[in-house]
């Protein structure tokens, strides 16, 4: 390979830089994708495609975000809408060949993104669920309808899978005019045919103003590109920001354009990347060090595993820039050693950057010099903390240090050293090619760009999002999460994993930012937020994020090391109904002492779920407390259960499934429960499909 | 808490060493590589990297116990690790857990005594979308019901 100039990315076309194919089948080729079952969807394309002698190039890529809906294929044709079909098995990658490609026809049920296609085509979908019927026959009266107005076989009508609307009665897309229509009813037929589809005139009481809330930034290149191929990311933009660096030279320039921007550190505290920078840049030093870290720990939070396994390149992009600016000439990628795949998509892209002449010595044909090592963590979440990570790079036990010094003035190795998270490294290729006061532009007024959660729990569309700061979490949950799974109430949502906070849903309109959620007492943290329904006991949630920091507690200091498991006694006692009212205060005060005496981050925070829960739904906590309840049914010592025998359907299931044989009768006689016997686990009551077993 | 396995072959922690040897900061390296290769990191090899190295015995182990990787048994033909991770744990993952020790008759970090399988909780695995999950070996499922877990266990008993 040829080693590249900045000339070359600066000048060059896109086309020169990479030939495009303008066809091609693209697999999503993540750890989810994978665990979905991509692998065999590939295995089935690639053998139909050989078959059929089809000379259309199949691709892998990282994760499009859409992780309920993989295996994700996307498949761009002459003639077809680029389209993303999810859910794919072996029987829907064999109708992609042939009904897609082969009949040029659109794939029933299994759409979940499209371009807008030039043909007469309507999309229809039933957002809310459950109601397959309805979409059925509002299906047959539209066909019913086309031929009416003599347009049968004229216009295409495709049930697709997802139309980025949800909860809103029927949904209806009609192209080529792209007009999206929701809570339609049969009696809208007639009207629509004649006005939208033979006349292309909007239905103003029909129009469903609900406009996408994603905005991709960061994640623009997930799931799009191939993260193997160097090639692909540079035609995308990629490296350009470098060549642009390099160019200006001078590096006071960046971190101006930086701090007008005013990107901040997306790995949780929110410091200006700038600032941090700055200080680094001014140590003097024989050597600095830059450090990515990729040590995920967040329990239910795989943002930086997508970038890695999706997009790596923009981040190793960022971390050149770092490099360059502050003067360091090396680089460290701290990854958790959980996460092979995107360790192996890290150590193809700095070999193929390193033959290209990005990495190494003149990088560019500059007199630049940056290289990157990769480092596995090895699983201890206080290795997040920058001083425990240094320690942990260093080959040692992931103690944490004592700040000040901070490490942009004493790092690793004793030598500034600065670190930044995964997405505040991918973020920095873009505000350097875009501009900061393009940057700048986006989200509110302290805190600028966008932020990627990975959103989870009981929400219907679990996966990666990424919104522009400032937008509420009702409307991540709701608009982009689709809502909760059967229409559950949403009782809470957590931001921030173990070092984070509840909020309850009538604080949903909160815009999401560093300040605005800190104010609720939660954190922004590194972007994992879950969805919490009724069937969720408050009291559980504090004690398994305690239980986390517990077991993860690296031991140093005594306020950690004893606050902890103290707290999480005293949530054991409430959760078996053996608490006084004086507890709940014993656990405010162990919080606070925690709060201001623990050396690390992960002891500051760790009562931060427990205080949240407890300013929240302190009546929750009096009910376990007070009258020995826990509604949600989690907390086994409050709950019991029984067989109410007037609904038993006799069929016996309660009995079969019962470990402790509790559960005694016959289908003549109907069941009951001994509730001596009976441990509380609730197979009975979740294994029971008529409702006769109860918890009270 | 560590193995007795004297008789086991440390050739291999040898190229590992020598390796490493020149690289800043290389013991968790080192052990990392040295657990890719046996499986995990007996008390031979620990002993191996300490003279290489020059470092106290208990300065090696003072490392591997810290993390939570590291092995010091050798593990079982297929280890089942179950998510922990919060969503995983809103969504059942609990009784994930429980169905594979009832189906398996043993507890957390045990062995199954033929030695075909090993059940851990494990931290976010990243795949909360298809919650609740468990990797077996390297490969992930998404396991909510008592059913899958006995597909699960019956693919790789065969294997």
């Amino acid at each position: 390979m040829k080693r590249l100039t900045k000339e070359d990315l600066l000048n060059a076309k896109k086309d020169e830089l990479a030939e495009e194919s303008k066809e091609w089948i693209n697999v999503g080729y993540s750890t989810c994708g994978i665990a979905a079952g991509a692998q065999e969807v590939l295995d089935v394309l690639r053998d139909e495609i050989k078959k059929r002698n089809i000379n259309i190039p199949i691709k892998t890529s990282g994760c499009v975000g859409k992780c309920y809906a993989e295996p994700l294929v996307e498949v761009c044709v002459d003639g077809m809408p680029r389209v993303f079909y999810g859910k794919v098995n072996k029987n829907v990658a064999i109708q992609i060949i042939d009904e897609h490609i082969g009949q040029k026809k659109l794939i029933n049920d299994h759409i979940y993104e499209s371009d807008t296609i030039a043909k007469k085509v309507v999309f229809v979908q039933d957002t809310d669920t459950g109601k397959k019927k309805r979409l059925r026959d509002f299906c047959s009266a539209f066909t019913d309808s086309l031929k009416k107005f003599d347009l049968e076989g004229k216009v295409e009508i495709v049930r697709v899978a997802d139309s980025g609307v949800y909860n809103r009665g029927i949904v209806v897309r009609i192209f080529p005019d792209d007009f999206l229509y929701s809570g339609v009813s049969n009696d809208d037929i007639d009207r629509i045919i004649e006005d939208s589809i033979v006349g292309s005139k909007k239905i103003d009481s029909l129009i469903c103003g609900l406009k996408s809330k994603q905005l991709r930034i960061v994640l623009r290149n997930c799931g799009i590109i191939d993260p193997e191929q160097i090639k692909d990311y540079i035609a995308h933009d990629g490296y350009r920001a470098l060549a642009m660096v390099l160019e200006w030279d001078d590096p006071e320039k960046v971190i101006e354009e930086i701090r007008r921007g005013g990107l901040r550190g997306r790995g949780g505290a929110g410091f200006p990347t700038a600032v941090k920078w700055g200080f680094a840049r001014n140590e003097k030093a024989d050597q600095k060090y830059i450090i990515c870290n990729a040590d995920e720990g967040d329990p239910g939070a795989y943002m930086d595993r997508s970038f890695l396994e999706g997009d790596p390149h923009s981040v190793i992009e960022g971390m050149i820039i770092g490099g360059y600016v502050v003067g360091a000439s090396k680089g460290y990628f701290y990854v958790r050693a959980e996460y092979p795949l995107a360790i192996e998509r890290i150590h193809k892209a700095i070999k193929q950057a390193r033959a290209l002449g990005l990495l190494g010595e003149n990088i560019l044909g500059t007199s630049l010099n940056f290289d990157i090592e990769i480092r596995l963590g090895a699983g201890a979440f206080v290795c997040g903390e920058e001083t425990a990570l240094i320690a942990s790079v260093e080959g040692e036990r992931g103690y944490p240090r004592p700040r000040p010094p901070y490490p942009s003035v004493k790092g690793l190795w004793g030598k500034p050293t600065v670190i930044n998270n995964v997405e505040t490294l991918a973020n920095v290729a873009i505000l350097i090619y875009k501009g900061g006061d393009w940057f700048s532009k986006i989200g509110t007024e302290t805190s600028k760009g966008t932020k990627v959660f990975s959103l989870t729990g009981k929400v219907k569309n679990s996966g990666l999002l990424e919104v522009p700061m400032g937008t509420t979490i009702e409307e991540i949950v709701s608009d982009i999460g689709g809502g909760l799974i059967d229409n559950k109430n949403i009782k809470a949502i957590q931001t921030g994993g173990p070092s984070g906070g509840v909020i309850p849903t009538e604080l949903h309109n909160t815009p999401v930012g560093y300040e605005s959620l800190q104010k609720l007492g939660s954190i922004m943290g590194s972007g994992g937020m879950i969805a919490m329904s009724e069937d969720d006991c408050m009291v559980d949630i504090a004690k398994f994020f305690l239980q986390f920091c517990v077991d993860e507690s690296c031991g140093e200091c005594a306020p950690c090391r004893l606050g902890g498991p103290q707290m999480l006694k005293i949530l054991e006692k409430i959760s078996e109904g053996k608490a006084s009212l004086e507890d709940l205060d014993k656990l405010r005060q162990t919080s606070m002492v925690m709060q201001n005496a623990s050396l690390c981050g992960l002891g500051q925070t760790a009562p931060n779920p427990v205080l949240s829960t407890l300013k929240y739904f302190e009546e929750e906590y009096k009910m376990h407390v007070i009258e020995k309840k826990c509604l949600a049914g989690k907390c086994k010592e409050l709950v019991s259960y029984a067989i109410s025998i007037k609904e038993c359907a006799r069929c016996g299931l309660c009995m079969r499934e019962c470990p402790v044989d509790a559960i005694t009768g016959s289908k003549k006689e109907g069941f009951v429960l001994d509730d001596e016997k009976c441990i509380r686990c609730g197979r009975c009551f979740e294994a029971c499909k008529f409702g006769s077993v109860v918890r009270y | 808490m560590i193995t007795e396995k004297s008789d086991q072959d440390v050739s291999v922690v040898h190229e590992i060493v020598g390796r490493c040897r020149d690289i800043e900061g290389n013991l968790i390296k080192i052990l990392h590589q040295v657990q890719s290769h046996y499986g995990y990191v007996s008390e031979a090899a620990i002993k191996e990297v300490a003279d290489l190295l020059d470092l106290p015995t208990a300065k090696i182990v003072e490392v591997l116990t810290f993390y939570n990787f590291f092995k010091l048994h050798p593990p079982a033909k297929h280890n089942v690790a179950v998510c922990m991770g919060t969503a995983c744990y809103l969504k059942g993952g609990e009784t994930v857990r429980e169905n594979f020790n009832n189906a398996l008759n043993i507890k957390d970090g045990e062995t199954t005594s033929d030695g075909l399988f090993q059940v851990e909780a494990v931290r976010c695995v990243g795949c909360c979308g298809l919650a609740p999950t468990v990797s077996v070996d390297d490969k992930v499922y998404g396991a909510a019901t008592k059913k899958d877990v006995e597909k699960i266990i019956a693919k790789y008993s065969n294997e």
